[in-house]
């Protein structure tokens, strides 16, 4: 039966992380994007509210089951107060989740229970690629299965905490499909590029270039599973999180619409104005159903949900460009400048075309 | 808990209604887009034997019961995208209360409900309208001229004015026993306030008839002019109270008319998400049968054009149809909804032209050629951000509710 109305429980969870979102995340989110880094207290303050745990089942030391839907709905809140924040709490579980949803038994056990029983730690994936035509079904490092061994090669971009983290999950083509693969730091072959890679926005969040030049990995560390459910998880994730930015876009653009004078009257009270307002605002509620739709459709098993998440995140896409660009023009002048969000917004608004594989609920 | 399965009860209505679009309405699309004026009477009694059949007297969802959820509006909803989904023009020959009985559903006092709308449970069909449209003012609808004075004498409403663009007009007057919901003011210096609808009956001496547009699209739709001149209504054919309360700005009169909105205007978009969904689904077909299928899951960087126009089509198309029945949902259980109901009718009829300019745009020549339906659907697609507010007015609407504005804050 139709219904578009979160659960109690969901609610409460939306309240709490947008608490933590708004005192939190949205004040730290200058700075860290200046300086180059989110205080690692600040990260540990959200990853404590327990989002991953509540996907881990019991049997692995978390205290739930997954939903995507609920995760999602955190993951909304989180971006909306600063992106950079959400991402970096959630990267454990860019190795936790595909271990959850595609690992075998020994590696759930092995590797679940102490990411959840710690403090956050920087797990991570590689999974995007330096390439303009990046497919994540279709992808350019390459897996060869060699006496008992699997052979690593290929290069990777945008792999956050790749110098912290002491085990990360690398996607490559086995034949034709995308697999995930477990690589510790150091194993031989696999290179983290020293000096961390630039980008237009999150910069509060370390990214490397990992280059992997013939890394063997052993049999047990293939993720048997398929990839088609890890991928939808992230274009859900990363859809989630561009409602939450376009909303913060939007409110803040709002806001300062109605309180700024132009000709004797409010700029809000302007049609061309109030007309970008309305057409953001219907923008962001129709691409929030569609994402929750696909969150939803994930967690009931749909035969289309894989369907269902391209579009949302396809639409996500667009929508979020959309609404923070034109935060920044309702602000004008004062939206190109750096006191001011937007622009950060509108920098990760683009961002979102290639954060597949940044996210993952 | 959030959920997106259609519910059970709404699904086997969909399949039934899905049978007389499939079998009623398409094959008839052609010919009557291009007979203008002609009514499509099979259909016409068909759906009214049908609606008979099923207990019911109109589509519109009555007060039913009291425990457990309520789905009318929903079921409404999916009903008519479905009947659009046939044809958006013939849909609007579909009898048995559209506006007019939401007007009287939404403001009438149960009288009132039992005596306008009992006709719709009678042995021929019977259809109804809604006069709001005046030839000096649209969407400017506090502009009307149109007026009701009262005879105490004979307690009667005494109406004069002039309206236009009366969907169905014809067929409520003249070719049933239906009737019209025609918005006039009772005090023209209380402005909106002063505004009232009024049932005027089939064969109301002064109510006539005066002209059939010619249409874009919807042909299969009449469209009047009616003209009122001393026409006389019973006392109790005004719909809420007659009495004119100036006192608060945002009045009873207007508020009558706006509560009725929040209800028809995703209906009106579910009908725009009918149209959509038909034209997506040919243009895919057509395209199929061309050797062209659509690759999802691709990124855009491999797409072909055409595939990226399609992927958008349906991401358009399925945001809006969850907007629509968001509103329709808020609608059956007593929230609230008139900043959804303003945003689906915005999208969906922002959709339905994108979805059915681009199809003939692919298709080309085919698309744009009489043989197929990818044409008319263009056409009939125009209406929809149009009637029941054009897409500015509900702008307007959105605007005003998410920034907190009065109508004379933003105008």
């Amino acid at each position: 039966m139709y219904s578009f109305e979160p659960s109690d429980e969901q609610k409460l969870l939306i309240e709490t992380a947008r608490r933590y979102s708004v005192s939190d995340l949205r004040k730290a989110a200058h700075d860290a994007e200046e300086k180059k880094e989110l205080p690692l207290t600040l990260i540990n303050k959200g990853w404590e509210l327990g989002i991953l745990h509540a996907s881990i089942p019991e049997a692995y030391g978390g205290f739930g089951e997954r939903s995507t839907l609920t995760s999602a709905l955190a993951a909304e809140e989180f971006a909306y107060g600063d992106l950079a924040g959400a991402l970096a709490i959630g990267t454990p579980s860019l190795f936790a989740l595909p271990i959850l949803l595609a690992g075998s038994e020994a590696q759930k056990k092995q590797y679940l229970p102490p990411i959840i029983a710690s403090d956050w730690k920087p797990y991570t994936a590689a999974l995007i690629e330096p390439a303009f035509d990046f497919d994540p079904n279709d992808l350019k490092t390459i897996a060869k299965a060699e006496g008992g061994e699997y052979i690593l090669t290929g290069e990777k971009a945008f792999v956050p905490f790749a110098a912290q983290a002491e085990v990360m999950i690398v996607f490559a083509k086995l034949k034709k499909e995308t697999k995930g693969f477990i690589v510790p730091k150091g194993a031989a072959g696999l290179r983290v590029q020293e000096e961390r890679e630039k980008y237009m926005g999150l910069n509060a969040i370390p990214f490397y270039k990992v280059t992997l030049d013939g890394v063997k990995v052993s049999k047990s560390d293939l993720l048997p599973g398929d990839f088609a459910p890890l991928l939808d998880a992230s274009r859900v994730a990363i859809a989630a999180m561009a409602v939450g930015v376009a909303k913060a876009a939007f409110e803040y653009a709002r806001d300062y619409a109605r309180e700024r004078d132009v000709f004797g009257v409010k700029v809000a009270q302007k049609q061309a104005i109030a007309f970008m307002l309305a057409e953001m605002a219907t923008e962001i509620e129709a691409i929030r159903l569609l994402v929750w739709e696909a969150a939803w459709a994930i967690d009931n098993n749909k035969e289309d949900a894989s369907q269902k998440a391209y579009l949302a995140v396809t639409g996500a896409i667009d929508m979020v460009m959309m609404v923070t660009d034109r935060a920044v023009q309702i602000l004008g002048g004062h939206g190109y400048i750096r006191d001011h969000p937007v622009e950060l917004w509108m920098r990760n608004g683009r961002g979102f075309a290639t954060f597949t594989g940044l996210a993952m609920v | 808990m959030i959920d997106f399965e259609i519910p059970e009860k709404i699904a086997g209505t969909r399949l039934v209604v899905e049978t007389v679009a499939v079998n009623m309405m398409r094959p008839v699309s052609r010919y009557f887009d291009e007979h203008e004026h002609e009514i499509p009477w099979d259909y016409i009694n068909f759906m009214h034997t049908a609606t008979k059949a099923m207990g019911g007297a109109s589509m519109a969802p009555g007060e039913g019961k009291k425990e457990g959820p309520r789905f009318g509006f929903q079921r409404l909803a999916v009903m008519v995208e479905m009947l659009s989904w046939g044809d958006a023009g013939i849909y609007l020959d579909t009898p048995g209360g559209m506006l007019g009985s939401a007007a009287v559903s939404a403001t009438g006092t149960p009288e009132q409900k039992e005596r306008f709308l009992k006709r719709f449970r009678g042995e021929t069909p019977v259809f109804d309208a809604m006069c709001m449209t005046e030839p000096q003012c649209g969407s400017d609808t506090s502009a009307i001229r149109t007026t009701g004075v009262l005879d105490k004498e004979k307690n009667e409403w005494v109406l004069n004015g002039e309206k236009i663009f009366v969907t169905a007009g014809h067929k409520a007057m003249l070719d049933s026993e239906g009737f019209i919901v025609v918005w006039a003011t009772i005090d023209a210096s209380a402005g909106r306030a002063g505004m009232r609808p009024f049932v005027v009956e089939a064969k109301t001496p002064g109510c006539q008839v005066t002209n059939m547009e010619h249409k874009l699209g919807i042909r299969a739709s009449d469209t009047v002019s009616i003209v009122l001149t001393d026409c006389r209504v019973p006392f109790d054919n005004i719909l809420g109270s007659p009495e004119v309360v100036t006192t608060d700005k945002a009045t009873t009169g207007f508020k009558g008319a706006m509560a009725t909105f929040d209800a028809t205007r995703p209906i009106v978009a579910a009908q725009a998400i009918g149209l959509a969904r038909a034209t997506l689904e040919l243009l895919k077909e057509m395209l199929a049968e061309r050797g062209v299928t659509i690759r999802y899951g691709l990124p855009r960087q491999k797409l072909t054009s055409i595939e990226k126009d399609v992927i958008d089509m349906e991401i358009l198309l399925r945001s809006a149809w969850w907007l629509v029945l968001k509103a329709v949902w808020m609608m059956d259980n007593g929230k609230p909804n008139s900043l959804e109901s303003s945003m689906s009718k915005v999208r969906a009829g922002d959709v339905v032209n994108r979805i059915t300019q681009k199809a003939v745009e692919i298709m080309g020549p085919l698309g744009y050629s009489r043989e197929y339906l990818l044409e008319k659907w263009f056409r009939d697609a125009k209406i929809s951000d149009i009637y029941e507010g054009t897409g500015q007015i509900n702008r307007l609407v959105v605007a005003r509710q998410i920034l907190g504005y009065r109508s004379s804050e933003l105008r």
